[in-house]
């Protein structure tokens, strides 16, 4: 299903091309190279990222109601490209990224730190918790940035879209994607840590090494789509939860689907923002987000249900 | 043997063990009793490292606790944890697969294949190998978690009150596994139980811990007595013998 859909999102947007365009016309062919293909790849490759941070979010917070976007690591991203605009304006892009993963690795190890008292039996409280944590984060950012002029920057970090996207401007998502792709090589591990952490000690399992080795994947994946596209809410939450409601939690298993169904979501997400209201575009964030929400109540009244 | 030695343990400003020294041998099953409180399950996370070791020794065979490494230890004793909840949904065969990752660390072969399948059919899962834990009964789910612990072939199977959760059916049928488990492949079983009578009907020794240190030890004959209900747990409930094994009547 991906396959078509990428295909079909090459030839839709503001100026139309067809397939007769790309191979006569060197304009068509431009636009394909330096727009069409970049933003695809991006779409599917921001998707991929976050559905599976997701995913690893929930393993290492115990819940399956948080994901990294809404829950500070996202906001932390944001934080950390404010921060190295305003402190070293002239930086290369890739130390403006550094400094953005770093802060989100902070922000993300924050999360857990105070995730973790809270009472396994109040399993709500967690999403709830990560939530004003989150918006604390995000004030904070609003805060420096309206003190120093910077807040449409900012906005362009908190809303994700995929409009800007070139050739040149979108490539750190391959970053994300092999984020993405490490904690497929570590799927074991992360499946036994979500049995417990005396468990997963019990099985002889580094607790701590792979904690850290997912928070870092975690903060990457976040960090480098936040900066290129911006934040994209709620694919990171409903993607693995529909994921495993399906297939399970073996990770070895779910982690491809998980990928491809985030990959597919954002995908699709970003072609009917062209379509609706074309020749202008409604964000991809905000696609997912009122789609996401929606998704999100149902499984969360589902889960009650089940008790 | 699990030597211990001289170990205390404190939980905040909340003594939970004092200065306990014991010795459980190798092979049969040794029971922990005692009322709620005790010191039973910190004792048994102690030995098996889930909680931090910090005043006394504790030795399997030769391995010191504290200083063996997690990876090291997992080849040697299990620990089945007294909540089995487990919020992944994990298929029963994959759970059971899981006890194989000491010796795998990801990379199943056809070794490890035959020791999950075997462990499946001896703990008759195999009609439920394929269902979700959240989709089976509490008791099918305590089976699946000692199967688990079975699978990972270890010399020691550490389990917490296993037999919460199950009825009279499944708690019998347990035990008469981990008897087995005990008798025919050489385990040695360590075992916390709430019921008296299920510790004094199969365990071939009894240890009894009260507010923090050993009351009694030794075989269930000498250890299960009018003395010890009144002593420990602080009840009048007598005993009585029946074919050699004591019985407390409740």
């Amino acid at each position: 299903m991906l396959g078509p859909l990428a295909v079909l999102s090459l030839f839709i947007g503001a100026v139309p091309v067809t397939l007769g365009d790309v191979l006569h016309d060197p304009e068509g062919q431009r636009l394909l190279l330096v727009s069409r293909i970049p933003r695809t790849l991006a779409a599917i490759l921001a998707g991929a990222a976050l559905a599976v941070s997701g995913q690893i979010m929930q393993i290492l917070a115990r819940n399956r109601f948080v994901e990294p976007i809404s829950a500070g690591a996202g906001q932390s991203a944001a934080m950390g490209v404010l921060i190295a605009t305003l402190l070293f304006p002239a930086t290369a892009i890739w130390a403006k990224m550094s400094i953005a993963a770093l802060t989100t690795l902070i922000g993300s190890v924050g999360l857990l730190m105070i995730l973790r008292p809270l009472p396994p039996t109040q399993p709500l409280l967690v999403p709830l918790v990560a939530l004003i944590y989150g918006g604390l984060i995000e004030g904070l950012v609003t805060f420096f940035a309206f003190q120093t002029d910077m807040l449409q920057f900012v906005g362009t970090w908190l809303t994700g879209e995929l409009s800007g996207v070139l050739a040149g401007r979108y490539e750190l998502l391959w970053l994300a994607g092999l984020a993405a792709a490490a904690c497929w090589l570590i799927a074991d591990r992360l499946t036994v840590m979500s049995l417990g952490e005396d468990a997963a000690r019990g099985l002889g399992l580094n607790t701590k090494v792979v904690t850290g080795a997912g928070l870092v994947a975690v903060s990457i994946t976040t960090a480098m789509v936040v900066v290129t596209l911006g934040a994209i809410p709620f694919v990171g939450l409903i993607v693995p939860n529909i994921v495993a409601r399906r297939m399970g939690d073996n990770l070895r298993r779910a982690i491809p689907v998980t990928a491809l169904s985030g990959a597919l979501l954002v995908l699709a997400a970003d072609i009917l923002g062209r379509v609706l209201r074309a020749p202008y575009e409604i964000p991809v964030s905000t696609l997912v987000g009122v789609a996401g929400a929606a998704i999100f109540l149902v499984l969360l009244y589902r889960e009650r249900s089940h008790g | 043997m699990i030597r211990i030695r001289n170990v205390s343990h404190h939980i905040g400003p909340a003594p939970i063990l004092h200065d306990i020294s014991l010795d459980i041998p190798k092979g049969g099953i040794t029971a922990l009793i005692g009322p709620n409180g005790a010191g039973k399950s910190t004792l048994l996370s102690l030995i098996a490292r889930l909680a931090v070791l910090r005043q006394g020794e504790i030795h399997i065979d030769a391995m010191k606790i504290g200083e063996v490494s997690d990876r090291e230890l997992a080849r040697h004793l299990a620990i089945m944890a007294q909540s089995t909840h487990v919020s992944a949904r994990l298929r029963v065969e994959e759970l059971v697969g899981f006890g194989r990752y000491p010796w795998h660390r990801g990379r199943p072969g056809p070794g490890d294949r035959a020791i999950v399948e075997s462990a499946i059919e001896r703990f008759g899962l195999g009609p439920m190998r394929h269902r979700f834990l959240d989709e089976i009964s509490g008791g099918q789910r305590q089976r699946a978690f000692v199967a688990m612990a079975f699978a990972q072939d270890t010399d020691y199977l550490l389990l917490d009150e296993p037999l919460n959760n199950l009825d009279i059916a499944g708690a019998r049928s347990l035990m008469r596994l981990l008897r087995q488990m005990a008798d025919e492949d050489g385990k040695t079983v360590v075992i916390v139980l709430h019921d008296i009578n299920y510790a004094a009907r199969f365990a071939d020794r009894i240890v009894a811990l009260h507010e923090g240190r050993v009351a009694a030890n030794g075989a269930a004959r000498e250890v299960v007595t009018d003395a010890l209900l009144r002593d420990v747990f602080g009840t009048d409930a007598k005993v009585s013998l029946h074919d050699g094994h004591p019985v407390v009547l409740v």
